[in-house]
């Protein structure tokens, strides 16, 4: 029984938030190593496109739940996120006809690229703020626990409660979703191969006649998708508040540069390593190693290794151990 | 008129020339070798030839049209196919997306093209799945003339495409081009291996600071005494 205990305390508490955060962070940082790949710049405004995605889905939500549209248990922001994806792309389109095409076109080093995007950066979040404010918004809508933790305890007679949230069900199942259709992109049709082609070798990919412009804007219209779902499932998760998606850029390049920056795959993986590390560090395992420990043994302090609001340093401390011992990252992506 | 005439090329990167006045001519179907010590040009004279530089004066013509002012892009949909010396695979692709790309302009069915190409590399067709940066430097060069040939060129271009590959290797490549050249298409190509190039080449051109110094067959430049004692080592 104590066993039992143990395991469904780190499934309530490790396991399952951290298996949705890491989704929410893979998508992210699938947007960033996107970007890195083709126009070959670290895009520090990822993190504000994602809470420019997520405010206008917002704005939609708002909307539709006015209309009186609904889709039962799931939550009304889901209809809304393809609105909100299209406001997106169309933003950082016109960002890239704007401001980047012009660095692209006099060949600006990247660390140039990174500073403009720092710029794009702070012009985003102002927008975001200014409009939907800066207060704290909850968003969710539909049933709120596909496993409840008193039903739980009920049906199993554990001391321990379990609980699964409908907003951390539909993260997972929308990350895997998104990730099939990206790659299945990326590796069948005639345009995801010519992107591919573009960030291996950008010389050749033109001598066989691939058109950079419209790589350049579908990979856009791709990466403003994913920042916008990444954003729309984490403000679903927890809430939506327009500063929390700048802080989320620093988890997010520490998932794309752990994985490998460029490479998709090492994304999702440095996603779900950042987001296991992160909760793990912070999480107190005193209850769990009180029901595992032998009698007489159990630990007195809370054996948590960090507070929680260390967690970023958790990020840190493996982007800089990466970067020190693999800079080429996990999964062999560009060196930074 | 030949295939391919680049006449009185004069240009270079910056301000300062670097070819000056320099000709080439391929007939089709022919193998032309531009061979010359480092830093003759040999290089840049082929990427004039394709439009990677720009000329003061000269033009270029393909099939009796002027494509002068053309860019590298659009010389391609023209017929003319590049092979670049170095980076010139898609390392994290598979062989046959490789060639996929190569063909990336053409809207038909490109299937009987890529069966010519593993006709011709048949160790492509066995690794046809497998990343072409996975792939030894022989093999690497394969692809790289198997990319350049799925637009169906009628003119294909190689800058030294046996740079870096063992003697054994160098010759099998010399023997593929041969049989590229064969169907019809013709060949410009520069190489360091000048012996083994002028060998196979119809024609060769000796350049010498970015001008051309003897012009003649491959057979005749081998011959040549002056030749042999000023570029092939006696």
């Amino acid at each position: 029984m104590d066993i039992l205990n143990a395991l469904v305390a780190v499934l309530n508490y490790v396991v399952i938030p951290a298996s949705s955060y890491g989704a929410q962070l893979a998508l992210g940082a699938l947007g960033v190593t996107l970007i890195y790949g083709i126009l070959r710049f670290s895009n520090f405004a990822h993190g504000d496109t994602m809470a420019f995605g997520t405010a206008f889905t917002i704005l939609f939500t708002w909307a539709f739940q006015a209309m009186g549209l609904s889709l039962g248990p799931l939550p009304t922001a889901l209809i809304a996120l393809p609105f909100g994806i299209a406001v997106t792309a169309g933003l950082v389109l016109l960002t890239d006809r704007m401001v980047y095409s012009y660095y692209r076109r006099v060949r600006a080093a990247p660390v140039i690229l990174v500073m403009v995007s720092v710029g794009v950066m702070f012009v985003m979040n102002g927008l975001t703020r200014f409009i939907i404010g800066v207060d704290e918004i909850q968003f969710a809508d539909g049933a709120r626990f596909v496993i409840s933790a008193r039903e739980f305890r009920a049906a199993t007679g554990l001391a321990e409660p379990l609980s699964l949230r409908s907003s951390q069900v539909i993260t997972l199942v929308a990350a895997a979703l998104v990730v099939w259709a990206l790659f299945w992109f990326l590796n069948r049709t005639r345009t995801g191969k010519s992107m591919r082609a573009f960030s291996d070798n950008e010389d050749l990919a033109l001598l066989s006649g691939i058109n950079p412009n419209r790589v350049v804007a579908v990979t856009w219209v791709i990466a403003a998708a994913l920042a916008t779902t990444a954003g729309v499932l984490y403000g679903l998760d927890k809430s939506f508040k327009a500063f929390n998606y700048f802080q989320l850029l620093l988890p997010i390049f520490a998932s794309a540069i752990v994985g490998g920056l460029g490479n998709p795959l090492g994304a999702i993986a440095g996603g779900f390593i950042i987001a296991f590390s992160e909760v793990g560090v912070t999480y107190a395992w005193k209850k769990v190693l009180g029901y595992l420990a032998p009698a007489g043994l159990e630990p007195e302090g809370l054996m948590q290794l960090l507070s929680t609001e260390y967690k970023f340093a958790v990020s840190f401390a493996i982007l800089i151990i990466v970067l020190l011992f693999k800079p080429t990252g996990l999964f062999k992506g560009k060196a930074v | 008129m030949s295939f391919l005439l680049a006449e009185n090329m004069t240009g270079g990167y910056g301000a300062t020339d670097i070819l000056h006045d320099c000709t080439l001519r391929v007939e089709k179907g022919q193998i032309a070798v531009i061979v010359g010590p480092n830093g003759a040009g040999k290089s840049t004279a082929m990427k004039a030839v394709f439009g990677m530089l720009n000329l003061r004066e000269g033009h270029v013509v393909l099939g009796g049209e002027d494509i002068t002012r053309l860019s590298p892009q659009d010389r391609v949909a023209k017929g003319m196919g590049f092979v670049p010396q170095v980076n010139n695979v898609f390392p994290t692709m598979s062989v046959q997306e490789n060639l996929e790309m190569g063909a990336f302009l053409r809207d038909d069915d490109f299937s009987d093209t890529m069966e010519q190409v593993f006709d011709l590399f048949p160790i492509l067709k066995d690794k046809r799945h497998q990343n072409a940066g996975e792939l030894s430097g022989g093999q690497r060069q394969q692809v790289a003339v198997g990319r350049a040939l799925m637009t169906q060129p009628r003119l294909l271009m190689l800058d030294e495409p046996t740079a870096g590959v063992s003697p054994i290797v160098m010759d099998e490549l010399f023997d593929r081009i041969i049989e590229v050249a064969r169907t019809g298409i013709s060949i410009l190509m520069v190489e360091q291996n000048a012996r083994q190039a002028l060998e196979i080449a119809d024609m060769g051109y000796v350049l010498v600071q970015g001008a051309n110094k003897y012009t003649d067959t491959g057979a005749a430049l081998l011959a040549d005494p002056e030749v042999r004692r000023t570029f092939l080592g006696g």
